[in-house]
Protein backbone atom coordinates (compact mmCIF):
# COMPACT_ATOMS: atom_id res chain seq x y z
CA UNK A 1 0.00 0.00 0.00
CA UNK A 2 1.49 3.23 -0.64
CA UNK A 3 1.52 5.70 1.64
CA UNK A 4 -0.10 8.43 0.16
CA UNK A 5 -3.26 7.26 0.31
CA UNK A 6 -3.03 7.19 4.12
CA UNK A 7 -4.80 10.69 5.56
CA UNK A 8 -1.11 11.39 6.93
CA UNK A 9 0.75 15.30 7.03
CA UNK A 10 4.16 15.18 6.61
CA UNK A 11 6.11 17.88 8.59
CA UNK A 12 9.48 17.76 10.01
CA UNK A 13 9.96 18.02 14.31
CA UNK A 14 8.81 18.72 16.35
CA UNK A 15 5.65 17.76 16.20
CA UNK A 16 3.97 18.39 19.54
CA UNK A 17 3.77 22.45 20.18
CA UNK A 18 2.00 24.95 22.22
CA UNK A 19 0.16 27.56 22.11
CA UNK A 20 2.34 30.20 24.08
CA UNK A 21 3.61 33.19 21.84
CA UNK A 22 5.29 35.82 22.59
CA UNK A 23 1.86 37.88 22.80
CA UNK A 24 0.78 34.54 24.94
CA UNK A 25 3.87 34.99 27.68
CA UNK A 26 3.29 39.07 27.73
CA UNK A 27 -0.31 38.50 28.63
CA UNK A 28 0.70 36.58 31.61
CA UNK A 29 3.13 39.49 32.70
CA UNK A 30 0.55 42.08 32.13
CA UNK A 31 -1.85 39.78 34.58
CA UNK A 32 1.24 39.56 37.17
CA UNK A 33 0.93 43.02 37.50
CA UNK A 34 -2.65 43.20 37.74
CA UNK A 35 -2.39 43.06 41.64
CA UNK A 36 -0.25 45.98 41.97
CA UNK A 37 -2.04 47.96 39.84
CA UNK A 38 -5.15 47.03 41.69
CA UNK A 39 -3.14 48.19 45.10
CA UNK A 40 -2.06 51.23 43.03
CA UNK A 41 -5.79 52.40 42.42
CA UNK A 42 -6.95 51.45 46.50
CA UNK A 43 -3.54 53.37 47.58
CA UNK A 44 -3.31 56.52 45.26
CA UNK A 45 -7.12 56.54 43.37
CA UNK A 46 -8.28 56.48 39.91
CA UNK A 47 -5.26 58.30 38.35
CA UNK A 48 -3.34 55.37 38.69
CA UNK A 49 -5.84 53.48 36.17
CA UNK A 50 -5.54 56.29 34.08
CA UNK A 51 -2.18 56.58 33.91
CA UNK A 52 -1.90 52.81 32.92
CA UNK A 53 -4.32 53.19 30.51
CA UNK A 54 -2.58 56.25 28.56
CA UNK A 55 0.85 54.90 28.86
CA UNK A 56 -0.33 51.43 27.36
CA UNK A 57 -1.97 53.22 24.39
CA UNK A 58 0.85 55.66 24.03
CA UNK A 59 3.46 53.14 23.58
CA UNK A 60 0.95 50.81 21.47
CA UNK A 61 0.41 53.94 19.35
CA UNK A 62 4.15 54.52 18.89
CA UNK A 63 4.95 51.04 18.17
CA UNK A 64 2.11 50.92 15.87
CA UNK A 65 3.44 54.18 13.75
CA UNK A 66 6.68 53.50 13.91
CA UNK A 67 6.93 49.77 12.61
CA UNK A 68 3.89 51.33 9.64
CA UNK A 69 5.91 54.51 8.95
CA UNK A 70 9.03 51.81 8.49
CA UNK A 71 6.80 49.20 6.28
CA UNK A 72 7.64 46.79 8.83
CA UNK A 73 5.18 44.31 10.55
CA UNK A 74 2.91 45.02 12.82
CA UNK A 75 4.19 43.89 16.44
CA UNK A 76 1.33 45.47 18.72
CA UNK A 77 -0.49 42.57 18.62
CA UNK A 78 2.58 40.65 20.80
CA UNK A 79 1.88 42.92 23.50
CA UNK A 80 5.74 43.85 24.30
CA UNK A 81 5.16 47.55 23.68
CA UNK A 82 2.01 46.98 26.33
CA UNK A 83 4.06 45.48 28.43
CA UNK A 84 6.77 48.43 28.60
CA UNK A 85 3.77 51.08 28.95
CA UNK A 86 2.86 49.15 31.99
CA UNK A 87 6.21 49.06 33.62
CA UNK A 88 6.77 53.03 32.53
CA UNK A 89 3.78 53.95 34.33
CA UNK A 90 4.66 52.10 37.54
CA UNK A 91 8.02 53.26 37.65
CA UNK A 92 6.66 56.56 38.19
CA UNK A 93 4.95 59.10 40.25
CA UNK A 94 1.23 58.97 40.34
CA UNK A 95 0.99 62.60 40.16
CA UNK A 96 2.92 62.76 36.71
CA UNK A 97 1.92 64.95 34.15
CA UNK A 98 0.63 62.95 31.10
CA UNK A 99 2.21 64.65 28.47
CA UNK A 100 5.78 63.39 30.27
CA UNK A 101 4.45 60.34 30.30
CA UNK A 102 3.89 60.19 26.52
CA UNK A 103 7.44 61.75 26.22
CA UNK A 104 8.68 58.69 28.41
CA UNK A 105 6.83 56.21 26.22
CA UNK A 106 7.90 57.54 23.06
CA UNK A 107 11.59 57.45 23.95
CA UNK A 108 11.34 53.93 25.28
CA UNK A 109 9.99 52.58 22.31
CA UNK A 110 11.06 54.47 19.38
CA UNK A 111 14.76 55.64 20.66
CA UNK A 112 15.49 52.84 22.66
CA UNK A 113 13.59 49.39 21.16
CA UNK A 114 12.37 50.32 17.74
CA UNK A 115 15.42 51.79 16.33
CA UNK A 116 17.58 49.01 17.07
CA UNK A 117 15.39 46.68 15.70
CA UNK A 118 12.33 45.98 17.79
CA UNK A 119 11.76 43.29 20.24
CA UNK A 120 14.41 40.94 20.67
CA UNK A 121 16.64 43.40 19.75
CA UNK A 122 17.29 46.44 22.03
CA UNK A 123 19.98 46.01 24.41
CA UNK A 124 18.29 48.08 27.45
CA UNK A 125 15.37 47.66 29.30
CA UNK A 126 12.96 50.22 27.42
CA UNK A 127 11.07 51.06 30.33
CA UNK A 128 13.74 51.81 32.58
CA UNK A 129 15.72 53.85 29.83
CA UNK A 130 12.39 55.58 29.55
CA UNK A 131 12.54 56.61 33.70
CA UNK A 132 16.03 57.54 33.26
CA UNK A 133 15.59 59.61 30.77
CA UNK A 134 12.47 61.17 32.27
CA UNK A 135 14.20 62.15 35.34
CA UNK A 136 14.89 65.24 33.08
CA UNK A 137 11.77 66.48 34.95
CA UNK A 138 13.47 65.69 38.28
CA UNK A 139 10.46 67.77 40.28
CA UNK A 140 7.70 65.93 38.45
CA UNK A 141 9.57 62.38 38.73
CA UNK A 142 9.61 62.74 42.87
CA UNK A 143 6.59 64.28 43.64
CA UNK A 144 5.38 61.48 45.90
CA UNK A 145 2.09 62.03 47.38
CA UNK A 146 1.07 60.81 50.87
CA UNK A 147 -0.32 56.79 50.72
CA UNK A 148 -4.51 56.87 50.39
CA UNK A 149 -3.87 60.71 49.39
CA UNK A 150 -6.80 61.60 46.54
CA UNK A 151 -5.37 62.94 43.57
CA UNK A 152 -7.21 64.49 41.09
CA UNK A 153 -7.22 62.55 37.37
CA UNK A 154 -7.25 66.17 35.52
CA UNK A 155 -5.78 69.33 36.78
CA UNK A 156 -3.35 70.47 39.59
CA UNK A 157 -2.38 68.39 42.07
CA UNK A 158 -2.55 69.47 45.43
CA UNK A 159 -2.46 66.45 47.57
CA UNK A 160 0.31 66.23 50.38
CA UNK A 161 3.37 64.99 49.34
CA UNK A 162 5.75 62.73 52.01
CA UNK A 163 8.54 61.55 52.00
CA UNK A 164 9.29 58.37 50.77
CA UNK A 165 11.06 55.20 53.07
CA UNK A 166 13.65 55.25 50.45
CA UNK A 167 14.58 58.86 51.43
CA UNK A 168 14.46 57.58 55.34
CA UNK A 169 16.76 54.69 54.59
CA UNK A 170 19.13 57.08 52.29
CA UNK A 171 18.90 59.66 55.23
CA UNK A 172 19.83 56.79 57.39
CA UNK A 173 16.96 57.54 59.44
CA UNK A 174 15.54 54.06 60.68
CA UNK A 175 14.16 55.27 63.75
CA UNK A 176 11.88 57.75 62.16
CA UNK A 177 11.35 55.69 59.15
CA UNK A 178 10.01 52.52 61.42
CA UNK A 179 7.67 55.56 63.42
CA UNK A 180 6.20 56.55 60.14
CA UNK A 181 5.51 53.71 58.48
CA UNK A 182 5.45 50.02 60.20
CA UNK A 183 6.43 47.01 58.74
CA UNK A 184 3.45 45.62 57.96
CA UNK A 185 2.75 48.84 55.87
CA UNK A 186 6.04 48.11 54.07
CA UNK A 187 4.77 45.09 53.09
CA UNK A 188 1.24 45.79 52.13
CA UNK A 189 2.01 49.00 50.66
CA UNK A 190 0.61 51.92 52.02
CA UNK A 191 3.39 53.77 51.61
CA UNK A 192 4.27 56.33 49.14
CA UNK A 193 6.25 56.02 45.98
CA UNK A 194 6.51 54.92 42.35
CA UNK A 195 2.49 53.95 41.23
CA UNK A 196 3.70 50.32 40.72
CA UNK A 197 6.32 49.64 42.95
CA UNK A 198 4.96 50.12 46.62
CA UNK A 199 3.04 46.85 47.64
CA UNK A 200 5.55 44.04 47.82
CA UNK A 201 2.86 41.96 48.86
CA UNK A 202 0.66 42.38 45.33
CA UNK A 203 4.01 42.08 43.49
CA UNK A 204 5.12 39.22 44.53
CA UNK A 205 2.09 37.36 44.54
CA UNK A 206 2.76 38.80 40.50
CA UNK A 207 6.21 36.91 40.84
CA UNK A 208 5.06 33.77 42.15
CA UNK A 209 2.09 33.17 39.59
CA UNK A 210 5.13 34.08 37.06
CA UNK A 211 7.28 31.46 38.54
CA UNK A 212 3.88 29.44 38.36
CA UNK A 213 3.81 29.64 35.12
CA UNK A 214 7.44 29.29 34.21
CA UNK A 215 7.20 32.81 32.32
CA UNK A 216 10.14 33.38 35.18
CA UNK A 217 12.99 31.69 35.99
CA UNK A 218 13.80 32.21 39.85
CA UNK A 219 17.83 32.76 39.91
CA UNK A 220 17.86 36.07 38.81
CA UNK A 221 14.94 37.36 41.25
CA UNK A 222 16.65 35.05 44.32
CA UNK A 223 20.17 36.19 42.97
CA UNK A 224 18.81 39.50 43.08
CA UNK A 225 16.69 40.32 46.07
CA UNK A 226 19.39 37.44 47.84
CA UNK A 227 22.37 39.65 47.73
CA UNK A 228 20.40 42.85 48.90
CA UNK A 229 19.47 41.01 52.13
CA UNK A 230 22.76 39.39 52.59
CA UNK A 231 24.75 42.85 51.95
CA UNK A 232 21.82 45.09 54.15
CA UNK A 233 21.93 42.48 56.50
CA UNK A 234 25.95 42.12 57.01
CA UNK A 235 26.42 45.92 56.74
CA UNK A 236 23.58 47.72 58.49
CA UNK A 237 23.25 51.50 59.22
CA UNK A 238 21.98 51.54 62.80
CA UNK A 239 21.63 48.89 65.80
CA UNK A 240 19.17 46.39 64.51
CA UNK A 241 20.19 44.28 60.83
CA UNK A 242 17.14 42.58 60.53
CA UNK A 243 14.90 45.34 60.75
CA UNK A 244 17.16 47.82 58.20
CA UNK A 245 17.36 44.47 55.99
CA UNK A 246 13.78 43.98 55.78
CA UNK A 247 13.10 47.84 54.89
CA UNK A 248 15.56 47.91 52.24
CA UNK A 249 14.18 44.82 50.76
CA UNK A 250 10.54 46.14 50.84
CA UNK A 251 10.75 50.16 49.83
CA UNK A 252 11.69 51.34 46.62
CA UNK A 253 11.46 49.34 43.53
CA UNK A 254 13.48 46.77 44.30
CA UNK A 255 10.35 43.77 44.43
CA UNK A 256 8.51 45.67 40.82
CA UNK A 257 12.98 45.45 39.70
CA UNK A 258 13.72 41.94 40.56
CA UNK A 259 10.01 40.20 39.30
CA UNK A 260 9.25 42.35 36.41
CA UNK A 261 12.38 44.22 35.03
CA UNK A 262 15.05 42.00 35.92
CA UNK A 263 13.97 39.26 34.20
CA UNK A 264 13.43 40.66 30.71
CA UNK A 265 13.88 38.12 28.28
CA UNK A 266 15.91 40.24 25.87
CA UNK A 267 18.03 42.08 28.41
CA UNK A 268 19.03 39.42 30.25
CA UNK A 269 21.85 36.34 30.26
CA UNK A 270 20.65 33.52 28.64
CA UNK A 271 22.18 30.63 31.22
CA UNK A 272 21.27 30.03 34.60
CA UNK A 273 24.68 30.85 35.82
CA UNK A 274 24.59 34.02 33.61
CA UNK A 275 21.39 34.82 34.98
CA UNK A 276 22.57 34.39 38.33
CA UNK A 277 25.60 36.85 37.87
CA UNK A 278 23.49 39.03 36.12
CA UNK A 279 21.25 38.92 39.48
CA UNK A 280 24.05 39.08 42.08
CA UNK A 281 25.75 42.23 39.84
CA UNK A 282 22.00 43.90 39.99
CA UNK A 283 21.87 43.40 44.00
CA UNK A 284 25.74 44.86 44.56
CA UNK A 285 24.94 47.97 42.54
CA UNK A 286 21.86 48.71 44.24
CA UNK A 287 23.15 48.33 47.16
CA UNK A 288 25.96 50.63 46.06
CA UNK A 289 23.81 53.48 44.96
CA UNK A 290 21.81 53.39 48.02
CA UNK A 291 24.40 53.48 50.16
CA UNK A 292 27.13 55.71 48.62
CA UNK A 293 25.11 57.40 45.82
CA UNK A 294 23.33 60.72 46.27
CA UNK A 295 20.05 59.13 44.71
CA UNK A 296 17.66 57.54 47.20
CA UNK A 297 17.16 54.18 45.03
CA UNK A 298 19.49 52.68 42.97
CA UNK A 299 17.56 49.78 41.20
CA UNK A 300 16.50 51.56 38.30
CA UNK A 301 20.18 52.16 37.41
CA UNK A 302 21.39 48.78 38.49
CA UNK A 303 19.59 46.96 36.22
CA UNK A 304 20.39 49.33 33.27
CA UNK A 305 23.91 48.47 33.90
CA UNK A 306 23.87 45.00 34.32
CA UNK A 307 21.93 45.42 30.93
CA UNK A 308 24.88 46.74 29.37
CA UNK A 309 27.15 43.38 31.17
CA UNK A 310 24.73 41.00 29.51
CA UNK A 311 27.05 40.30 26.17
CA UNK A 312 29.75 40.06 28.38
CA UNK A 313 28.14 37.68 31.11
CA UNK A 314 26.12 35.82 28.28
CA UNK A 315 29.78 35.30 26.00
CA UNK A 316 31.77 34.15 28.83
CA UNK A 317 29.11 31.93 30.70
CA UNK A 318 28.72 29.36 28.11
CA UNK A 319 27.10 25.83 29.37
CA UNK A 320 28.80 23.07 28.24
CA UNK A 321 28.05 21.01 25.35
CA UNK A 322 25.81 17.98 25.82
CA UNK A 323 28.86 14.89 25.95
CA UNK A 324 31.43 17.22 26.65
CA UNK A 325 33.38 16.15 29.33
CA UNK A 326 36.31 18.12 30.69
CA UNK A 327 38.93 15.39 29.80
CA UNK A 328 37.29 15.57 26.19
CA UNK A 329 37.76 19.67 26.53
CA UNK A 330 41.27 19.48 27.63
CA UNK A 331 42.51 16.95 24.71
CA UNK A 332 40.93 19.11 21.82
CA UNK A 333 42.84 22.04 23.73
CA UNK A 334 45.85 20.49 23.19
CA UNK A 335 45.01 19.65 19.51
CA UNK A 336 44.17 23.23 19.10
CA UNK A 337 47.51 24.11 20.38
CA UNK A 338 49.80 21.75 18.76
CA UNK B 1 40.55 69.93 -8.88
CA UNK B 2 36.44 69.26 -8.03
CA UNK B 3 35.14 71.31 -5.44
CA UNK B 4 31.55 70.05 -5.94
CA UNK B 5 32.76 66.67 -5.01
CA UNK B 6 34.78 67.73 -2.36
CA UNK B 7 31.92 69.26 -0.74
CA UNK B 8 29.70 66.62 -1.39
CA UNK B 9 32.50 64.31 0.65
CA UNK B 10 32.91 66.40 3.68
CA UNK B 11 29.44 67.30 3.98
CA UNK B 12 27.59 64.02 3.64
CA UNK B 13 29.56 60.58 2.18
CA UNK B 14 32.91 61.50 4.10
CA UNK B 15 31.30 63.82 6.66
CA UNK B 16 34.38 64.10 9.09
CA UNK B 17 32.12 63.27 12.41
CA UNK B 18 29.47 61.00 11.20
CA UNK B 19 31.00 59.15 8.79
CA UNK B 20 34.58 59.14 10.03
CA UNK B 21 33.77 59.49 13.45
CA UNK B 22 36.56 61.86 14.78
CA UNK B 23 36.08 65.02 17.03
CA UNK B 24 33.74 63.25 18.52
CA UNK B 25 34.64 64.86 22.10
CA UNK B 26 34.65 67.72 21.04
CA UNK B 27 31.39 67.56 19.33
CA UNK B 28 29.99 65.50 22.76
CA UNK B 29 31.01 68.38 24.33
CA UNK B 30 30.27 71.81 22.67
CA UNK B 31 26.90 71.48 21.64
CA UNK B 32 25.14 72.83 24.46
CA UNK B 33 23.82 75.53 22.04
CA UNK B 34 23.67 77.23 18.99
CA UNK B 35 26.23 80.34 19.35
CA UNK B 36 28.64 77.49 20.78
CA UNK B 37 28.47 75.28 17.87
CA UNK B 38 29.01 78.29 15.25
CA UNK B 39 31.89 79.55 17.27
CA UNK B 40 33.54 76.04 17.34
CA UNK B 41 32.67 75.32 13.77
CA UNK B 42 34.45 78.64 12.37
CA UNK B 43 37.23 78.26 14.34
CA UNK B 44 37.93 74.52 13.24
CA UNK B 45 37.35 75.75 9.53
CA UNK B 46 39.98 78.65 9.70
CA UNK B 47 42.45 75.91 11.58
CA UNK B 48 41.66 73.26 9.01
CA UNK B 49 42.20 75.62 6.06
CA UNK B 50 45.02 77.19 6.92
CA UNK B 51 46.77 74.07 8.36
CA UNK B 52 45.82 72.23 5.21
CA UNK B 53 47.59 74.55 3.16
CA UNK B 54 50.69 75.05 5.43
CA UNK B 55 51.38 71.06 5.85
CA UNK B 56 50.79 70.89 1.65
CA UNK B 57 53.43 73.45 1.57
CA UNK B 58 55.71 71.78 3.38
CA UNK B 59 54.70 68.40 2.38
CA UNK B 60 58.33 67.62 0.73
CA UNK B 61 60.43 69.47 3.02
CA UNK B 62 58.85 67.32 6.02
CA UNK B 63 60.63 64.10 6.68
CA UNK B 64 58.56 61.03 6.86
CA UNK B 65 59.73 60.10 10.11
CA UNK B 66 58.83 62.82 12.08
CA UNK B 67 55.87 64.11 10.08
CA UNK B 68 53.00 63.41 13.10
CA UNK B 69 55.47 66.02 15.60
CA UNK B 70 55.66 68.28 12.03
CA UNK B 71 51.94 68.55 11.54
CA UNK B 72 51.43 69.14 15.20
CA UNK B 73 53.47 72.17 15.53
CA UNK B 74 51.76 73.99 12.60
CA UNK B 75 48.54 73.09 13.73
CA UNK B 76 49.19 74.19 17.23
CA UNK B 77 50.64 77.47 15.75
CA UNK B 78 47.34 78.19 14.15
CA UNK B 79 45.16 76.69 17.51
CA UNK B 80 46.93 79.62 19.56
CA UNK B 81 46.41 82.36 17.09
CA UNK B 82 42.55 81.84 16.60
CA UNK B 83 42.94 81.24 20.70
CA UNK B 84 44.33 84.45 21.36
CA UNK B 85 42.13 86.32 18.87
CA UNK B 86 39.50 84.87 20.31
CA UNK B 87 39.88 86.04 23.65
CA UNK B 88 40.78 89.36 22.25
CA UNK B 89 37.70 89.60 20.61
CA UNK B 90 35.09 87.11 21.84
CA UNK B 91 35.54 87.01 25.50
CA UNK B 92 31.95 85.52 26.11
CA UNK B 93 32.51 82.68 23.18
CA UNK B 94 35.94 82.11 24.42
CA UNK B 95 34.95 81.13 27.84
CA UNK B 96 31.85 79.54 26.88
CA UNK B 97 34.66 77.08 24.69
CA UNK B 98 37.03 76.84 27.42
CA UNK B 99 39.50 74.22 27.10
CA UNK B 100 38.04 72.57 24.22
CA UNK B 101 39.55 75.58 21.13
CA UNK B 102 43.19 74.29 22.99
CA UNK B 103 42.16 70.98 22.33
CA UNK B 104 41.98 71.48 18.72
CA UNK B 105 45.80 71.32 18.52
CA UNK B 106 44.24 67.07 19.05
CA UNK B 107 41.41 66.96 17.44
CA UNK B 108 41.13 64.45 15.11
CA UNK B 109 39.70 65.66 11.85
CA UNK B 110 42.71 68.22 11.76
CA UNK B 111 45.58 65.56 12.25
CA UNK B 112 43.50 63.53 10.29
CA UNK B 113 43.13 65.57 7.00
CA UNK B 114 46.98 66.44 7.19
CA UNK B 115 47.87 62.84 7.16
CA UNK B 116 45.33 61.77 4.75
CA UNK B 117 44.98 64.80 2.37
CA UNK B 118 47.42 67.85 2.62
CA UNK B 119 50.54 65.55 3.33
CA UNK B 120 49.32 64.28 -0.52
CA UNK B 121 48.13 66.71 -2.31
CA UNK B 122 48.22 70.32 -3.84
CA UNK B 123 48.29 73.67 -2.42
CA UNK B 124 44.71 74.63 -3.90
CA UNK B 125 43.16 70.90 -3.55
CA UNK B 126 43.87 70.98 0.49
CA UNK B 127 42.33 74.28 0.96
CA UNK B 128 39.38 73.31 -0.45
CA UNK B 129 39.57 70.07 1.44
CA UNK B 130 40.15 72.21 4.80
CA UNK B 131 36.90 74.76 4.02
CA UNK B 132 34.76 71.10 3.01
CA UNK B 133 35.33 68.85 5.99
CA UNK B 134 35.40 72.16 7.97
CA UNK B 135 31.80 72.82 7.16
CA UNK B 136 30.97 69.19 6.87
CA UNK B 137 31.70 69.39 11.14
CA UNK B 138 30.67 72.57 11.48
CA UNK B 139 27.34 71.51 10.07
CA UNK B 140 26.82 68.60 12.36
CA UNK B 141 27.87 70.54 15.13
CA UNK B 142 24.84 73.26 13.82
CA UNK B 143 22.21 70.26 13.62
CA UNK B 144 23.50 68.93 17.25
CA UNK B 145 23.55 72.08 18.73
CA UNK B 146 20.19 72.79 17.35
CA UNK B 147 18.36 69.76 18.63
CA UNK B 148 19.95 69.94 22.26
CA UNK B 149 19.38 73.28 23.00
CA UNK B 150 15.68 73.58 21.68
CA UNK B 151 14.77 69.93 23.17
CA UNK B 152 16.63 70.51 25.91
CA UNK B 153 15.99 74.30 27.47
CA UNK B 154 13.45 75.15 25.03
CA UNK B 155 15.43 77.86 23.42
CA UNK B 156 17.26 78.42 19.55
CA UNK B 157 19.88 80.45 19.27
CA UNK B 158 19.02 82.12 22.92
CA UNK B 159 15.57 83.11 21.81
CA UNK B 160 13.39 81.19 24.20
CA UNK B 161 10.79 79.34 22.17
CA UNK B 162 8.77 77.29 24.95
CA UNK B 163 9.62 77.89 28.70
CA UNK B 164 12.43 76.00 29.97
CA UNK B 165 11.22 73.93 32.49
CA UNK B 166 9.10 71.85 29.81
CA UNK B 167 12.71 71.08 28.18
CA UNK B 168 14.41 67.45 28.62
CA UNK B 169 17.06 69.12 30.14
CA UNK B 170 18.83 65.37 29.81
CA UNK B 171 19.65 66.24 26.84
CA UNK B 172 21.81 69.56 27.58
CA UNK B 173 23.60 67.16 30.07
CA UNK B 174 26.79 65.05 28.86
CA UNK B 175 24.17 61.70 28.06
CA UNK B 176 21.78 63.76 25.57
CA UNK B 177 24.97 64.30 23.50
CA UNK B 178 26.04 60.31 23.44
CA UNK B 179 22.35 60.02 22.59
CA UNK B 180 21.80 62.85 19.86
CA UNK B 181 24.87 62.00 18.28
CA UNK B 182 24.19 58.25 18.30
CA UNK B 183 20.82 58.95 16.92
CA UNK B 184 22.44 61.50 14.10
CA UNK B 185 25.11 58.81 13.14
CA UNK B 186 22.03 55.96 12.80
CA UNK B 187 20.07 58.56 10.39
CA UNK B 188 23.20 59.17 8.23
CA UNK B 189 24.27 55.61 8.17
CA UNK B 190 20.54 54.38 6.93
CA UNK B 191 20.51 57.62 4.64
CA UNK B 192 23.81 56.65 3.18
CA UNK B 193 22.85 53.28 3.14
CA UNK B 194 19.86 53.91 1.59
CA UNK B 195 21.45 55.92 -1.48
CA UNK B 196 23.68 53.28 -2.48
CA UNK B 197 27.26 54.86 -0.94
CA UNK B 198 27.43 53.51 1.89
CA UNK B 199 31.19 52.54 2.72
CA UNK B 200 30.44 49.02 2.84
Amino acid sequence: MDYRDLNLTGSSSPHIRTKDGTGHIMGEVMLAMVPALGFAVYNFGWRALVNTAVSILACCGFEWLYRAAMKKNNTVPDLSAAVTGMLIAFVCPVTIPYWILIIGDCFAIVIVKQLFGGIGKNFLNPALAARAFMLSWAGAMTNWVCPRASVPIWGAVDAATAATPMSYLHANNLAGLTETYSLGDMFVGVIGGSMGEVSALCLLLGGLFLLYRKVITWCIPVSYIGTVAVLTFIFPRGNDPVTWMLYNLLGGGLMLGAFFMATDYVTSPVSKRGQAIFGVGCGLITVFIRYFGSYNEGVCYAILLMNLTVWLIDRNVKPSRFGVTKAAKSKEKEAAAK
Amino acid sequence: MNFGKQLKEGLLTQNPVLVQLLGMCSTLAITTSISNGIGMGVAVIIILTLSNIFISLLRKIIPNQVRIAAFIVVIAGFVTMVDLLLQAYFQDLAESLGVFIPLIVVNCIILGRAESFASKNGVLASAVDGVCQGLGYTAVLLVMSAIREFLGSGALAGIQIFPAEYGANMLVLPVGGFLVLGCLIALMQWALNKSGKGGK
